[in-house]
């Protein structure tokens, strides 16, 4: 195990002055993610367009360098997107938490998937997963409706 | 002895973490096991085992009778006066909710009052809610100060004539704010209102005397005095016990059974239904062997040295924050760090093989009160040296470095 490959200068970065803080103008979707084990908080905003695309995309949140690192990233990368193209993104993020190192995506130029690649380093420490999943979770949550609070004791 | 030393008896210490040798510092969490506790729990399932109670055959009548030298054991460590005020449960949550739910059942009603504070473990919180959800009673915290010390004035005000019960805990296991149970005890009986006291952090760490204390409840687990996990002891002044009605029921808790009517066991087997922790129950007599053995006047010492010297140390590094200062202080120290989440603090720290805490520690109410979401905690044993706290200060400092504190 390596913590600098956890803690690279790019999380560190994000985690100390996280991008898009706060509720976005005129969003019309929102979802609350909770951690019960620690106690991290998430809440997303969303503005989704007529056609299903991401205008605006931010949150509020507590939590570890990992975690607010995470949900920073992720409101970098979603602007613009659709709701498939961010299931996709979502769903190659996940496969490198879990699986390999590597970002497959055809939704993400280069730039973007060495900035997500950067939390591969979470891979090695499985009990930092969580911090790293639940801002994601929650937005896929606030796409779908957001009735429920995301809990990371019943997700994967 | 030489306490120092104390360390070499627990076989966990020659393994290594990461490559490094365990700086263990959860012992609020959970203890470590001496090499004595160990080999017994191996021992009794190599060449004693049997279930206890009805059996005549030797390995049971022998089982049986180690199970209750356990409860004697017990009894004479807290200084109870009666091997029968001793019950066995899994642990010290079972015993809380024992009580909660059984003198719950027997005496609150709508509108009764609890009264906790706002330091306890959810353990002493949650089997109390589920009387507010079943018989609408009300809840009361007592407050606690920036230090983290109970207003006992503040607890005198909210007793009324509704006051069913107190609640409280001994230490704290965020804090490490001995709570003056004498005192409480004293409030409360004047008013004839039962006090139960939460002692999971007090048992491994100072002497407790049940009938000094004059307390009517007091619940502990046994995996956090150096015992195996699995045994919960809970403390009851007999008169309770008998008055009480039984809690699980089953096996071992009858004394006759008809197709309709039961009548129930005498104490202690009121309470302690089923097939019991039985390997674990006998093994934890050897725990008290090993309290003994060193001597709690001796621990209690040690203890305090350790983190004394911990407190020092941690208060010079820059950017930390130890949580609360109460008068009276256990070997629990929460602390923050300003730029850096408790979490990223326990994952950096477990990159040397020093072992904390990180998060709410079951104490959501404290957290909330502090305004904190999370702190790291470290938790002193009878096994920690200063050399642990200088590897500990050393990593905190490694936590700055990685990010780039000034």
């Amino acid at each position: 195990m390596d913590l600098k490959q956890l803690y690279q200068d790019i999380i560190l970065e994000h985690g100390k002055s996280p991008r898009n803080l706060g509720k976005c103008e005129g969003y019309n979707r929102d979802a609350k993610g909770y951690n019960p084990l620690c106690g991290d908080k998430v809440h997303i905003y969303l503005k989704v367009n007529s056609q299903k695309k991401v205008e605006g995309l931010t949150f509020e949140g507590e939590g570890c360098a990992i975690s607010l690192a995470s949900a920073s990233i992720m409101t970098e990368l979603i602007q613009g997107k659709s709701y498939e193209e961010t299931k996709d993104i979502m769903s190659a993020f996940l496969n490198m938490i879990k699986n390999t190192s590597e970002i497959q995506s055809e939704n993400l130029n280069e730039d973007q998937k060495i900035k997500l690649m950067s939390l591969s380093g979470v891979k090695q420490f499985p009990m930092r997963v969580k911090c790293a999943t639940l801002s994601w979770h929650t937005l896929v949550s606030a796409i779908e409706g957001g009735k429920r609070e995301v809990n990371t004791e019943v997700i994967d | 002895m030489d306490i120092n030393g104390i360390k070499s008896q627990f076989p966990i210490f020659s393994k290594k973490i990461n490559g490094k040798p365990l700086i263990y510092l959860d012992s609020s969490n959970s203890s470590q096991k001496p090499l004595c506790v160990i080999n017994r729990l191996n021992d009794f399932y190599r060449n004693e085992f049997s279930n206890i109670g009805r059996s005549i055959h030797s390995l049971a009548v022998n089982a049986t009778n180690k199970f209750e030298e356990t409860r004697v054991s017990v009894k004479n460590f807290i200084k109870a006066k009666f091997k029968e005020e001793i019950i066995f449960t899994k642990n010290a949550t079972e015993a809380i909710n024992l009580i909660a739910t059984t003198f719950g059942q027997q005496n609150i009603k709508e509108g009764d009052e609890i009264i906790i504070t706002e330091l306890e473990h959810h353990s002493n919180y949650v089997p109390w809610h589920f009387l507010r959800e079943t018989k609408k009673a009300v809840i009361k915290f007592v407050p606690i100060n920036e230090d983290g010390d109970v207003s006992i004035d503040k607890l005198k005000k909210l007793i009324t004539t509704k006051t069913k019960i107190i609640a409280v805990t001994h230490i704290s296991n965020v804090t490490g704010t001995i709570v003056p149970i004498k005192e409480i005890v004293e409030i409360a009986h004047k008013k004839n209102i039962p006090v139960l006291v939460d002692g999971c952090q007090s048992v491994p760490h100072i002497k407790v005397d049940v009938e000094n204390l004059d307390c009517d409840f007091y619940a502990f687990s046994g995996h956090k005095v150096y015992g195996p996990t699995g045994v919960g002891i809970l403390y009851a002044k007999k008169k309770w016990l008998e008055k009480l009605p039984p809690y699980i029921g089953g096996g071992a808790m009858i004394s006759e059974v008809k197709k309709d009517k039961i009548t129930y066991a005498e104490l202690p087997e009121k309470y302690e239904a089923g097939t019991m922790p039985t390997a674990e129950v006998i093994t934890f007599s050897e725990s008290i062997k090993f309290i003994n053995s060193i001597g709690m006047d001796n621990l209690m010492k040690h203890e305090k040295e350790i983190t004394n010297y911990a407190l020092e140390k941690m208060k010079k590094i820059n950017s930390v924050k130890i949580i609360g200062n109460p008068k009276n202080k256990a070997g629990v120290i929460a602390f923050t760090i300003k730029g850096i989440h408790p979490h990223d603090i326990a994952t950096i720290l477990d990159e040397e093989a020093v072992a904390i805490r990180a998060g709410h520690h079951c104490c959501q109410i404290f957290h909330e009160k502090m305004n904190l979401s999370a702190t790291a905690r470290v938790s002193i044993g009878v096994y920690n040296t200063k050399d642990d706290i200088d590897i500990l200060c050393k990593a905190i400092e490694n936590c700055r470095k990685i990010f780039d504190l000034k």
